[in-house]
């Protein structure tokens, strides 16, 4: 359904060059979970930005459906875009429309359903995420649980062939955590929908994935099943997975000498 | 001595450079994005992809039903002002009973519509600044172009054509009612004889006054627009950068309204 080959990008130009995804290669089944976890900065984002079209890579393929995607413009990108749904991670719904008006937004605008037909399919993929009833408040009076599930019915109003879910369980409550899953793993189950979930909570992450890919500075140290993961003998993943501060991941983030950098203060 | 002198030149010379490039860079954004936001509103209609309504009359109310009370009031307070102003000047020439010619003329050719595109500016510049920028802020914008839908289409263009067609409408209301100002005061504080000033005023005001005045608000129209919405579309990060553009937007579309004011004042005066 989804595979990238060789998939590269950097940001910053000379000195601050940073490459962020040094040759990334996976495949997306159809109809599985793929998740992608990684710490931040990790450059799991940077691949999510890529698969829906707001990155280009510096170089190689990215093919959706199959179909290469990663230089498509215009109608062509438009066309690809038709067929995923993306569940933000701030939700992003347009905070000026009501709920319905949110749904249904895809539809009226990509459809030539009538309105009361519009209004059903709005009431059924509501129902869905188990949010029938909310049709007319605004995302201002949500709870972060409940506007990522609206976001989830806004990404599978034009009944797409793939979901992207950017860190569905950031800043939830276990509970809401839980019913997240369940409805990936529901749409996905029930309906066939290819889903990539880029994520860093790893009990979701061994819950609701056929595969993991596991990133850490811009190269991928582990991918397979989550037992496979669970049992990965790579101290990078264990430390992950243990979530243990320091390690071959290191605790400073800084790339210069603390030594040197104070001996140096003492000349300005 | 001389080095670090050099040296201060040579950075100033670098930091010119550097923001010079910067200027030209806005320069071809905001062109390329009015191009893309005039190619989406008129062209693609006649590709087959009508324009919505609905978002428009929403936005024709926003912009300019609620900007009235505001335009009438400051327009009015023109009118009053530049008649008791050139009143004090006429007088000493004997030529008290102009007061009309030149209020109304004033009014419609230049005070009408710069001062409407001014108010307008900061009343309506900076609110598309605030309101896109801050979706822009909230991934909203990427969600529209997730969704396949074009951001420039769905959230400039009915903005586009609302201000496009309320200031025009906006500005005659304020040349009525900046001429009305002028002739309250000229009637009664000044004594003028109302009939003398009506008749002055309309021997003096020629309906290419209207016109320039009217082709005038179409233009500033389109900067108010392009400006507010360019400063939201090249946000990136966080409310702080919202607070700046929203500033930004509003300091350079007036410059903007002003030496676009000055270009085609020149240009009536010799064409026309």
């Amino acid at each position: 359904m989804i595979e990238i080959k060789h998939l590269r990008k950097s940001f910053g130009e000379g000195d601050k060059r940073v490459v962020v995804l040094d040759d990334f290669n996976a495949e997306m089944e159809k109809g599985q979970i793929t998740s992608i976890i990684g710490g931040s900065g990790s450059g799991k984002s940077t691949v999510l930005k890529h698969l829906i079209g707001a990155y280009t890579p510096d170089s190689g393929e990215i093919w959706i459906d199959g179909e290469e995607v990663s230089l498509l413009q215009g109608e062509a990108a438009n066309g690809v875009r038709k067929k995923f749904g993306i569940m933000f991670q701030s939700g992003a719904l347009f905070n000026s429309l009501t709920v319905e008006d949110n749904v249904a937004l895809p539809m009226r605008e990509h459809t030539e359903l009538n309105e009361s037909t519009i209004q059903i399919m709005v009431k059924m993929k509501l129902e869905m995420v188990g949010l029938r009833g909310a049709e007319h408040l605004k995302p201002a009076q949500l709870s972060g649980g409940m506007i990522k599930r609206i976001a989830l019915a806004r990404a599978i109003a034009l009944d797409p062939k793939i979901v992207f879910y950017d860190e569905p369980s950031a800043g939830l409550d276990p509970i809401s955590i839980g019913v997240i899953d369940k409805l990936i793993i529901d749409l996905s189950r029930k309906m066939g929908i290819t889903s990539v979930v880029v994520t860093h909570e790893i009990p979701s992450a061994m819950r609701i994935s056929d595969k993991i890919i596991m990133l850490f500075k811009g190269k991928i140290v582990a991918s397979g099943s989550p037992e496979e993961i669970r049992n990965s003998d790579d101290p990078r993943v264990q430390q992950f997975i243990q979530g243990s501060p320091d390690g071959p991941i290191p605790f400073s983030k800084s790339l210069t000498n603390y030594g040197d950098e104070l001996k140096n203060m003492s000349h300005i | 001595m001389v080095r670090s002198f050099f040296g201060f030149i040579g950075r100033r010379g670098f930091n010119l450079v550097d923001s010079s490039t910067d200027f030209f860079r806005e320069i071809s954004g905001l062109y390329y994005l009015t191009r893309a936001t005039l190619y989406c509103t008129f062209i693609e209609p006649l590709k087959g992809k009508p324009n919505k309504w609905r978002p428009v009359w929403t936005q024709m109310e926003e912009v300019g039903v609620k900007s009235t009370t505001i335009v009438f009031l400051v327009s009015f307070l023109i009118g009053v002002i530049l008649a008791f102003q050139s009143a004090h000047q006429l007088s000493r020439l004997g030529a008290l009973e102009f007061v009309g010619a030149l209020v109304g003329v004033a009014i419609l050719r230049e005070l009408g519509p710069l001062m409407t595109a001014l108010v307008m500016a900061g009343r309506v510049g900076a609110a598309f600044t605030a309101e896109m920028g801050t979706m822009k802020v909230s991934d909203e914008v990427l969600a529209l172009e997730t969704m396949a839908l074009n951001p420039v289409k769905f959230l400039i263009t009915p903005r586009f054509l609302a201000l496009l067609i309320m200031l025009p409408c906006l500005t005659i209301m304020a040349d009525l009612m900046g001429i009305l100002g002028g002739f309250l005061i000229g009637t009664t504080t000044l004594g003028i004889d109302p009939v003398v000033y009506v008749n002055n005023s309309l021997d003096a005001m020629v309906v290419k006054d209207v016109i320039t005045g009217l082709v005038k608000s179409v233009v500033f129209a389109v900067i108010i627009v392009m400006v507010g919405s360019y400063m939201a579309f090249i946000i990136e990060g966080g409310a702080e950068k919202v607070g700046q553009n929203t500033r930004t937007a509003v300091v350079v579309s007036m410059i903007l309204v002003i030496i676009a004011d000055l270009v085609f004042t020149s240009l009536f005066f010799f064409v026309f």
